[in-house]
């Protein structure tokens, strides 16, 4: 069937920001659809407010609107843009769920526009339980017994009924949002309350358990003419019990037999055809793993995470096809992009096992369960591919960048025989580590079995793991032959680890293997398992015979990519990263990009000339660079190592390999140390007379507290060399920094602690890029909240609407000079804060920042591009940048460390007119038990932005697009710490004035009583009542204003409950108090009838700004 | 133990031998299916074959009472990259070492295979020789380390210095590789004997099929019984007589080993068959048997398919079925009289993948409706031939 002719435009709909089960995957899915919509000459609208992703760069749609993803919002654009169309299965469940809610609001008859690929019918059936289960039963496909619940009543008698312990799954959430496992009665209405507050339609499901069984997952297609295939299945490591995107996963089965794989195939076909599918889908199954008896555990009508990592398993573009039988073609009409000859109407065959390994959070917050259950809690994942089951595995452990080489684990190693036992019958991200360390200690498989229900043979591969950890041992380093190390390398183990088993280094051990020549060979990713010859340039390494991947001669650079998604490295570094690689094609320099994450666009074999799907270690990045022109092939053709668009990882990375010899492409190494090394970077300040606030370095606890005793507290600490605020904190007093220094960080000669006085001003955040003489500031970004909060928490405003023309000017001066001495030739990120009118720096990091794709969108400006370009060589001028006749310009000359004097100037990249605001997306609900707080410790997982014509409607936008509930009207509840009270009597007063009812609690209730602001008192829970947590789950508050008692760290039970109800049954909860006066400055300035247009990215800036 | 595979253009491989500690010969050929082992290894298809595994892992489940696909193994040899030793499967009772060793069937594991795979994929189906160290030299047994266990590519040594004594047992080899002939193999899998088989009481009672069994699968066999129908399996050798006096309501021409234009009495059988109005349907050999009788040719696929991931096209109705295949022959499409049509086509390289006759109760597949292994979802074929006996009955 020829693609519809009558289709000319589509909307699309983006998953809007990362969340903890909506990630990078829907940027990667979302890219390909726009791609292969396009390829079909057919126009594209985008709605997606997430800046941080490739697929709402101006290029990849016709017309781009980083609007809400609300139905109002979705409707003027639709009213604007008149598509024909509407694809809404590739923006995850917001995509579904806004779809749904246009149909049904009658948007969609009203504009004529047409769902496109999987119909509603079929989403609906999948999603909502009880049709889903009617449907099952009528094609005869065994699913759970189960109930739908509206009440902790309904669900307890159920409960009764088919015995504990059951499954709570609420309708229509994101990746199980609020649901659980109850063991108990207890347990049970706990996880009901919350689970039917949010669900929108108020439902649950309770679900016998299938507890320890096997997890199989389907990926299949289905294409309008009913033609549909199993793109791949996989097999969940940890069984039922664990969220399968908490799962350490394996593509394909390894445990099933042919009988057991078609069987499983067959019913998920079956069921695509019954709900008639047009597009992707996903099936998760649950076998028994003692006889044939399986249930359908669950159906995702769209692509998904399990897609992506899928497409990535095989090198089958799911999401590509997906979107081509959206707008009509079949699967025999489409082409499979890998071979190039065959279609995309086959299934993949692969050769190799991949392993996927989820990244977890944990480590971001203190105190938190690391149990795993159905709610997932990762925020990232890692793929390895490998020839074997160890080597994949060991491969994707050091991809994760956990501190790990492979499965020794110096804690887990230390444990007592209970405590094993513990960490392996509880699913916990730590548990493949036990598993090791108790084959280690001799236990049998069966034992580790029957307390993790985790299948046989992939504990006896864990087992192959172990036996060769104590070979290597056993053999020492005069015992490496050639044969064994071929082994241990064949098994995945990394040159680290054999070097700590054997009392040597690294590096010794890559020298060893060398001259024994054991290396690796790489082998490609081609869909058929070599039966046809590919031309896809994806590759992964494998200790095996025959080496596939023969670089072509020519000028090559490495993109280190950014690993897994985490909180503080997101999806942003991915975005600069894919950038790099575009921009290095254009420069006529073949692009080599090394990645482990599945998610993302870097990781798109069509992203980059060649893919290298392996570890970000030295190691692997160095065998990686051997391969494509290095020593081996002795054609030193590579011009060099692109590190500063992959976030920390890279950076990590770019001493040793510059130490190994091998060219950093922009930067110099030295001069990025030189940035982050205390002693140096204070020097280099006080020659160019750039303050910063006063502190020092500290490698011991006494140190740490001699230089607080000098500057005073507060200060904040945290250690140097690290993304994302890690355990960065402001303590007040002298025991709170000995406990942090004793408790928070490791101290050391090479890993100091960083002890700053804490000086709260306005946050000022600059991007710029250069080229060693000019200096170009893409955007001065202003912070919301004043320093103390993580810049990745804080909501930023660009261009800065309150930041005086005096400020600005120094910004750009010392921008420039800092770039100027630092020989920047690339990108560099520079914090400020104003303090008692003066700018102090704060941190100075010369690589890509979170911030750039956010004013790619908001100033237009390019800035990983042009970053890249210059650091293959090119100059800003012969990239079409100087500065414009309005332009003010700065010149400066500084002194290198070479002892040359240079000249250059700096300029800032003309302003638009309109505001832009980016607001962080945090995954609270996700994280049970984690208080709601803002803090310098990072601690978002996403961003949105807003754009208006001013700062309050570009707030609006933002807030709405990050998912808020934004009240006009009802019930406030103020309840902030002793030390808050007089900057919250103007707010309350405010809200008062606009209508709030205010609710106000303890101290803050005196305070407003003092001043006579209309309030009505209300108990606190320590104050013996409850009902302010009742208010909040009824939804009888709106609006939640609630700081934490600052100087009772970890003490304030009654804040941690409320902020914690609030999130959880989505009130808008504001913890910080400049967070708040923004909001009722916002609220003051718009009302109801303020209109709020809906503007394209591809007007913002044309044709003024483009260069 | 090392194994050698050594293939007749100088190709050498060192792994680890297992299963039976011996030699053997046969033509080499790759299965990219991912699952399904066992039922490939008692595939009386791959009769004369050394079958290569392109995924890396195999033995994972272990060998279970179920899914054997005939009495035995008929494979020459087996190479997979990985094998498992301690399998993990609630059916297993036997590991693939333990299977292949009791059934005389040499395996050898550790082995680059997609090096191998790739290079059969260029130059085509090659025949090659499995051997065991204990066979050679006493260097025979030592490591000689290569990444892959590639010694050899296409005669170029990548070992510089090869004990001699290893070297001429390894042309030896190359040269009984080279001498290999594959004769008649559908003579060693066909039943010796008729035999019944009746469906299980209680069903209703449906007409009597015959299958000339040149290698046939058992879930054949086990569909046609489980849908009702009564099922005399003849050996290969059996005469359209001795067929017609069975007063079979269709035939069924087995899928088998070997070249077609090998089984000339199959050939006529079938052509006798036609001439009586006899319904036919041929699966795998069993079409090209057809093909043959109808007066086309067949032709040897470069490498073949063997795989279970196969797209074909169902030219009438215009709809993919993903397909398991295990052929090394085909039609010749141009060759086919004009009262055939062909009614299914490879959607990778266009391969006649099924046929059937404008005027006569005669239908044939390239590929598995039987699946084991591979997709169930062309079971219909077989349905549709039986109930197309119910109609004529």
């Amino acid at each position: 069937m020829p693609k519809r002719q009558e289709l000319e435009r589509v909307l699309v709909i983006g998953s809007g920001p990362i969340i903890i089960g909506q990630a990078a995957e829907f940027d990667y899915s979302g890219t390909q659809a726009l791609q292969a919509i396009r390829e079909e000459g057919l126009q594209v609208i985008l709605v997606n407010p997430n800046p941080a992703t490739i697929m709402t760069d101006a290029q990849m749609a016709d017309r781009t609107y980083l609007e809400p993803l609300t139905p109002e919002f979705v409707e003027r654009i639709i009213a604007q843009e008149r598509p024909q169309g509407l694809l809404p299965t590739l923006g995850g469940q917001i995509g579904l769920n806004l779809a749904t809610q246009l149909s049904e609001a009658g948007v969609l008859q009203k504009y004529g526009v047409e769902l496109i690929g999987t119909p509603l019918q079929a989403i609906r059936q999948a999603e909502d339980r009880g049709a889903f289960k009617e449907l099952m039963r009528s094609i005869g496909e065994p699913v759970l017994e189960s109930a739908i619940v509206t009440s902790v009543s309904e669900a307890l008698s159920f409960a009764e009924q088919i015995g504990f312990p059951v499954i709570v799954r609420p309708a229509y959430t994101l990746g199980g949002t609020g649901g659980g496992f109850a063991r108990n009665a207890k347990e049970l209405a706990e996880i009901v309350n919350r689970a039917l507050k949010l669900s929108p339609i108020g439902q649950c499901l309770i679900e016998q358990s299938v507890f320890g069984w096997k997890e199989i997952e389907y990926e299949v297609l289905r294409d309008s003419a009913g033609n549909a295939i199993a793109v791949c299945n996989m097999e969940n490591i940890d069984p039922v019990g664990v969220h399968t995107g908490d799962s350490i996963v394996v593509a394909p089965s390894q445990t099933l037999t042919d009988r057991e794989y078609q069987m499983l195939r067959s019913s998920a076909l079956k069921i695509i055809h019954a709900l008639g599918i047009q597009g992707g889908c996903n099936v998760q199954f649950a076998l028994n793993p003692r006889s044939r008896d399986y249930v359908v555990i669950e159906v995702n009508p769209r692509v998904s995470r399990s897609s992506a990592l899928a497409s990535k398993a095989t090198g089958y573009p799911i999401a590509k096809i997906a979107a081509k039988i959206a707008i009509g073609l079949t699967l025999d009409e489409i082409k499979n992009p890998v071979t190039g000859t065959t279609y995309a109407a086959f299934e993949p065959a692969l050769d190799y096992v991949a392993v996927k390994i989820p990244r977890f959070p944990f480590e971001k917050f203190s105190g938190i369960s690391r149990t795993l259950g159905t709610q997932m809690q990762a925020t990232g994942e890692v793929m390895a591919i490998d020839r074997t089951f160890p080597g994949a595995l060991q491969k994707a452990i050091r991809s994760l960048e956990i501190g790990r080489d492979g499965l020794r684990h110096p804690d887990i190693q230390k444990a007592p025989d209970k405590a094993l036992e513990q960490k392996i019958a509880t699913p916990n991200d730590e548990r493949l580590f036990a598993i090791a360390e108790a084959l280690r200690r001799g236990w049998e498989w069966k034992v580790i079995s029957q307390l993790s229900h985790i299948d046989k043979f992939f504990i006896q591969e864990i087992g192959q793991i172990v036996e060769m950890e104590r070979r290597l041992a056993q053999a020492g380093y005069d015992g490496l032959t050639r044969s064994l190390l071929r082994e241990a390398k064949r098994l995945g183990f990394s040159d680290a680890t054999i070097g700590q088993l054997v009392g040597k280094d690294a590096l010794a051990i890559r020298r060893l293997r060398k001259s024994l020549d054991v290396r690796p060979v790489y082998k490609m990713v081609d869909t058929c398992a070599a039966e046809f010859e590919a031309t896809t340039p994806y590759y992964y390494s494998a200790y095996d015979g025959e080496n596939e991947a023969k670089p072509p001669l020519g000028p090559k650079a490495i993109v280190l990519g950014s690993g897994p998604i985490r909180i503080g490295q997101g999806i942003e570094f991915d975005y600069s990263a894919v950038h790099a690689a575009w921009a290095l094609r254009e420069e006529g320099i073949q692009s080599v990009m090394i990645n482990n994450n599945p998610e993302t666009v870097s990781t798109d074999f069509n992203t980059s000339d060649r893919l290298y799907f392996e570890p970000l270690t030295v190691e692997d990045v160095l065998n990686v660079i051997e391969q494509e022109g290095g020593e081996w092939t002795d054609k030193h053709d590579i011009a060099g190592v692109v590190a500063q668009f992959g976030g920390q990882t890279a950076i990590h990375l770019s001493g040793p390999l510059a130490k190994a010899g091998v060219p950093l492409l922009g930067t110099p190494v030295e001069e990025v140390d030189r940035g982050e090394d205390r002693e140096k970077f204070d020097k280099l300040l006080a020659e160019l007379g750039i303050s910063r606030p006063p502190g020092g370095a500290a490698v011991t606890v006494d140190e740490a507290v001699r230089i607080a005793d000098r500057i005073g507290y507060p200060v904040l600490v945290r250690p140097s060399y690290v993304l994302g605020g890690r355990a960065m904190e402001i303590v007040y007093r002298e025991e709170e920094l000995r406990a942090y220094m004793a408790t928070a960080v490791e101290v050391s000669e090479t890993r100091p602690v960083l002890v700053d006085k804490y000086l709260p001003g306005k946050e000022i955040e600059v991007d710029a890029v250069s080229d060693g003489r000019q200096v170009l500031i893409g955007g001065i970004l202003e912070h919301i909240e004043r320093a103390g909060v993580h810049s990745g928490d804080s909501i930023a405003v660009y261009p800065a609407t309150d930041v005086h023309r005096e400020i600005r000017e120094q910004v750009l001066d010392y921008t420039t000079r800092l770039a100027l001495a630092l020989s920047v030739k690339g990108l560099i990120n520079v914090q400020y804060v104003v303090h008692g009118g003066k700018v102090y720096v704060l941190e100075v990091n010369p690589r890509a920042s979170r911030t750039v794709p956010f004013l790619a969108k908001a100033a237009g400006i390019p800035l990983a591009h042009m970053a890249t370009r210059i650091a293959v060589g090119r100059t800003l001028e012969e990239l079409g940048y100087r500065p414009g006749p309005g332009s003010p310009v700065v010149r400066h000359q500084v002194n290198l460390p070479s002892g040359q004097r240079i000249e250059g100037y700096g300029w800032i990249w003309p302003e638009p007119n309109r505001v832009s605001v980016k607001v962080p997306v945090f995954s609270w609900q996700k994280l049970g038990g984690v208080d709601v707080t803002l803090s310098p410790e990072m601690k978002s997982t996403g961003e949105v932005m807003g754009t208006d014509r001013d700062v309050a409607r570009a707030l609006y936008k933002a807030l709405l697009a990050a998912g808020y509930r934004v009240p006009r009207k009802g019930t406030a509840l103020i309840s902030v710490a002793e030390h808050d009270q007089d900057e919250i009597l103007p707010l309350a007063a405010a809200l008062s004035a606009l209508g709030f009812r205010i609710l106000a609690s303890g101290a803050a209730a005196k305070a407003l009583e003092a001043v006579k602001i209309p309030h009505t008192p209300i108990h606190t829970i320590s104050e013996g009542s409850p009902r302010i947590l009742d208010l909040l789950r009824n939804g009888d508050i709106h609006l939640v204003i609630s700081t934490l008692a600052r100087h009772d760290r970890g003490e304030d039970p009654d804040g941690f409950l409320i902020r914690r109800t609030a999130v959880e049954h989505n009130v808008l909860c504001l913890v910080n108090l400049d967070t708040a006066r923004a909001v009722v400055q916002m609220l003051e300035t718009i009302s109801q009838e303020t209109p709020l247009d809906v503007s394209a990215l591809q007007d913002w800036h044309s044709p003024v700004s483009q260069v | 133990m090392k194994g050698y595979l050594v293939l007749e253009d100088g190709t050498v491989f060192q792994g680890e031998a297992f299963g039976a500690p011996r030699g053997n010969v046969g033509e080499v050929v790759f299965n990219t299916s991912m699952t399904g082992y066992q039922e490939i290894l008692t595939d009386p298809s791959y009769a004369g074959q050394i079958v290569v595994m392109t995924y890396p892992l195999v033995g994972n489940y272990g060998i279970n009472p179920e899914d054997f696909e005939s009495r035995q193994p008929f494979v020459r040899g087996f190479v997979v990259k990985e094998l498992c030793m301690d399998p993990s499967h609630w059916q297993a009772n036997q590991t693939l070492s333990e299977y292949l060793a009791q059934n005389e069937i040499p395996g050898l594991y550790g082995i680059d295979t997609r090096a191998l795979t790739r290079h059969l994929r260029v130059k085509g189906t090659l025949r090659g020789v499995l051997a065991t160290a204990n066979e050679g030299p006493a260097e025979a047994d030592q490591e000689l380390g290569e990444g892959g266990g590639l010694l050899a590519l296409d005669g170029q040594w990548r070992i510089p210095h090869l004990p001699p004594s290893l070297r001429r047992w390894l042309a030896e080899l190359q040269h009984q590789a080279q001498a290999f002939v594959l004769s008649r193999p559908v003579l060693e899998v066909t039943t010796p004997t008729a035999y019944h088989l009746e469906p299980e009481d209680g069903r209703r009672r449906k007409p009597r099929v015959v299958v000339v069994d040149f290698g046939v699968k058992r879930n054949i066999l086990r569909i046609m019984t489980d849908l009702g129908y009564p099922v005399t399996v003849v050996p290969a050798t059996a005469t359209a007589e001795e067929i017609l006096a069975l007063e079979p309501a269709g035939v069924l021409l087995s899928n088998g080993p070997g070249d077609p234009q090998d089984v000339r009495e199959g050939v006529a059988t079938a052509r006798t068959l036609m001439e009586a109005g006899v319904p036919l349907f041929g699966i795998c050999l069993g079409q090209q048997i057809i093909g043959l009788a109808l007066g086309g040719k067949s032709i040897k696929l470069k490498f073949g398919h063997r795989g279970a991931n196969h797209p074909v096209k169902d030219c009438l109705t215009g709809r993919i079925y993903i397909t398991s295949h295990n052929h090394g022959y085909a039609l010749e499409e141009s060759s086919l009289p004009p009262e055939v049509v062909v009614t299914h086509r490879s959607l990778n390289d266009h391969t006649v993948e099924g046929i059937m006759h404008t005027q006569r109760p005669i239908w044939s597949v390239q590929y598995h409706p039987e699946a084991s292994p591979g997709p169930q979802e062309s079971r219909y074929l077989l349905e549709r031939f039986l109930t197309e006996l119910d109609r004529k009955k």
